[in-house]
């Protein structure tokens, strides 16, 4: 197991990306900073730049315009960089799948790590997502 | 004067049907080449607030309807302009009198392919750059 | 000569969740122009309601916005019962009493959540976290109510999905009882801070006049004395069976609508527990089977103002055609003007007083043509925008600023 993978789970700093998403998962992502769940006394934190982030969380159900961009900003992740499916849109497209402005699924544009499927996941789950991850990066 | 008899009196045979689905819903017809001033009149001077459009695909063609409100009463007047014959489908931009209209004429231009003449900025609004020219999404797909 | 620098925000801060994208012009610390650019969120939901049939397409619609989700299903299932002669006709009273209490409580956490993040923009980041804790509860609320704090599925053409039950009232009763000191809270510490009446007042002006060329709507219009709402001028929901009033304000900056939104809330509060009270017993539902030919409009007033749908109808169970017009579509769009004249320090917040539903309107991006060479992110900007706060608090404190 990588070292630097094994690193990461002391502290995850987590970069958010949305392409094409309508936003409660984006908002449910954010709710997890809230006081109710304040996952920051996990170490867990929103980064304002992708170049220091260990996590990406995308949302959205890949929208065309979007993922040019969401491309870019994986490859401009350090790696290693584990990615996290967040909603049931990341995940599978949800309902636009067969949308004219809707590109391929996620995983096909990029590596998933974790899929965290829920429309949206509550802050729970996404919670629960990220533990998941922690555990499978430290062997558990 | 209720603005309903105001709008029948002042725009008077540029009316080509008037129809009254319930007490806040009227639908009016005007012709091509009437809907700048119609619409100008409406937005200034009836001082209607501008809600959007929406651009239809019908079978001879297609119809754009302005859906404009009067709020003190509630009652929405969405006038009806057809755009039959021959492509490719064109109109005046209303957006010279009315900036609130400029982005959905945008719209409706990428996504019909209706061509809003004189329009300020027709440009994409929605759609990736790349989008291919002469694909409009929201038109129904020839079998 | 002028030194002509870009400066973009977004398309991906990590505190403004959607994806947007603005460019502004600056010369200085003025900016002189933006460029909008949207279409990062654009899954084209029109097109998709034609292959959807009419039960499905209330489904469709909530996910235009996780925020007013409420909204467009609503707006989409008046447009519906419009063409069979309008809610009163259709719809069981119990059912109109039930979509009033969700849009209101989606008004309620819709302006928190907007309260918390206007917050965090100019620096407040305690008035973020507690306008999210109180956020909290009335997500319960949704929860209980509809299964889901989020996306609730509660709208179908001629009625509502599910119930509210008895023991479900003072639950939603007691809620509201202590969102009412919070609120009061937000009100106070809001209007009688004179560092965020300096940082606030005077800020990101948007005229009546240009309010009224932008066609905007919602809190939006109303801070700019347009005295306009849905809700009354072509009633919806039991609204005009309530008393509730209108908050309208002259002054057309960001406090002004600042304060709207603090005491919609309050409005809010008032029009659910009426609606509790009054709550008559009955079904909850008409079992429409079938939508005529013909065209209807629908439109209820969102958090951010008027959401317009049309429907045409052809009597098959498939809407010809949906026109969804979100309310931010017309906000987002006074931004060009709001923005300009002011200094990059208010430009966040100015874009974000509009509340912009991005998902609903498409992500506003402003652009133009490169000239400047200097690069800044949403992140910089947020930190200037903060950064002027601390300045103002200063000035405040040693007296330079008069806010009694």
């Amino acid at each position: 197991m990588d070292f630097r993978l094994k690193a990461l789970t002391k502290s995850i700093w987590v970069f958010h990306v949305s392409a094409g998403s309508c936003n409660n998962c984006d908002i449910e992502i954010l709710d997890c900073l809230t006081p109710r769940f304040d996952v920051e006394r996990f170490g867990i934190q929103l980064v304002g730049s992708v170049r220091h982030a260990d996590a990406l969380l995308v949302t959205g159900a890949m929208n065309k315009k979007s993922i040019p961009r969401l491309k870019k900003i994986y490859e401009q992740a350090p790696k290693p960089c584990v990615v996290v499916a967040c909603g049931i849109c990341a995940v599978s497209q949800n309902m636009f799948r067969y949308s004219y402005n809707v590109g391929e699924p996620l995983d096909k544009i990029i590596p998933v790590d974790v899929y965290i499927p829920g429309c949206p996941p509550k802050p729970e789950a996404i919670i629960a997502g990220i533990v998941k991850l922690v555990k499978k990066i430290r062997g558990k | 004067m209720d603005i309903r008899d105001k709008i029948k009196e002042k725009l008077g045979s540029k009316i080509t049907g008037w129809h009254e689905h319930s007490s806040r819903r009227v639908y009016l017809n005007v012709s091509r080449q009437d809907i700048f001033g119609v619409a100008e009149f409406l937005f200034k001077q009836a001082a209607l607030r501008f809600s959007t459009a929406s651009a239809t695909q019908i079978p001879s063609g297609f119809e754009i309807v302005y859906h404009f409100s009067h709020d003190a009463s509630g009652t929405m007047y969405s006038v009806r302009v057809l755009l039959e014959g021959a492509e490719p489908p064109a109109v005046d931009s209303i957006t010279p009198v009315c900036s609130a209209a400029e982005w959905i004429e945008r719209e409706m231009w990428e996504m019909m392919g209706v061509n809003f003449k004189n329009h300020p900025n027709l440009k994409r609004l929605l759609l990736a750059e790349d989008w291919p020219d002469g694909n409009y999404p929201l038109r129904k797909k020839e079998d | 000569m002028s030194h002509k620098v870009i400066i973009p925000i977004g398309p991906y801060h990590p505190l403004q969740e959607e994806p947007e994208f603005f460019q502004l012009y600056v010369e200085g610390e003025k900016v002189v122009d933006i460029d909008i650019i949207i279409g990062y969120n654009h899954r084209g939901i029109e097109k998709l309601s034609e292959s959807k049939h009419f039960d499905q397409v209330a489904f469709l619609v909530e996910r235009i916005c996780g925020i007013c989700s409420s909204s467009h299903p609503y707006a989409y299932v008046l447009a519906v019962e419009d063409i069979l002669g309008g809610e009163a006709a259709v719809v069981p009273e119990r059912a109109v009493y039930i979509r009033t209490v969700v849009d209101e409580l989606q008004r309620i956490h819709s302006h928190l959540l907007w309260l918390g993040l206007a917050g965090h923009f100019i620096g407040y980041n305690t008035v973020w976290m507690w306008a999210w804790k109180y956020r909290e509860p009335v997500l319960d609320l949704f929860e209980m109510v509809t299964g889901n704090r989020n996306n609730y599925a509660m709208l179908k053409v001629g009625g509502v999905r599910r119930d509210i039950k008895d023991e479900d009232i003072p639950v939603i009763k007691k809620t509201l009882d202590e969102l009412v000191p919070a609120v009061k809270m937000f009100e106070g510490a809001v209007i009688d801070d004179p560092v965020i009446r300096a940082r606030l007042e005077g800020v990101g002006i948007l005229t009546r006049e240009q309010a009224i060329d932008y066609s905007v709507v919602g809190p939006t219009a109303r801070a700019s004395g347009l005295d306009m709402d849905v809700r009354r001028d072509d009633p919806y929901g039991a609204y005009s069976r309530l008393d509730w009033n209108i908050i309208v304000e002259k002054t057309g900056d960001i406090f002004a609508k600042t304060v709207i939104r603090i005491r919609e809330m309050q409005e809010s509060i008032r029009i659910i527990r009426q609606c509790l009270d009054k709550l008559p017993p009955g079904a909850i539902d008409a079992d429409v089977k079938d939508i005529p030919p013909g065209e209807g409009i629908g439109r209820v007033e969102a958090p951010r103002g008027e959401c317009f749908h049309y429907i045409k109808s052809d009597g098959t169970n498939r809407p010809v055609r949906h026109k969804i017009r979100a309310p931010s579509y017309m906000n987002v769009a006074s931004n060009k003007v709001a923005v300009i004249g002011g200094t990059i320090s208010d430009a966040t917040i100015t874009l974000a007083a509009v509340d912009p539903c991005y998902c609903c309107t498409e992500r506003v991006a402003v652009m133009r043509r490169d000239t400047g060479a200097k690069v800044m992110n949403g992140w910089d900007l947020i930190k200037l925008s903060q950064e002027k706060t601390a300045r103002l608090k200063e000035e405040v404190n040693n007296g330079r600023i008069d806010r009694g």
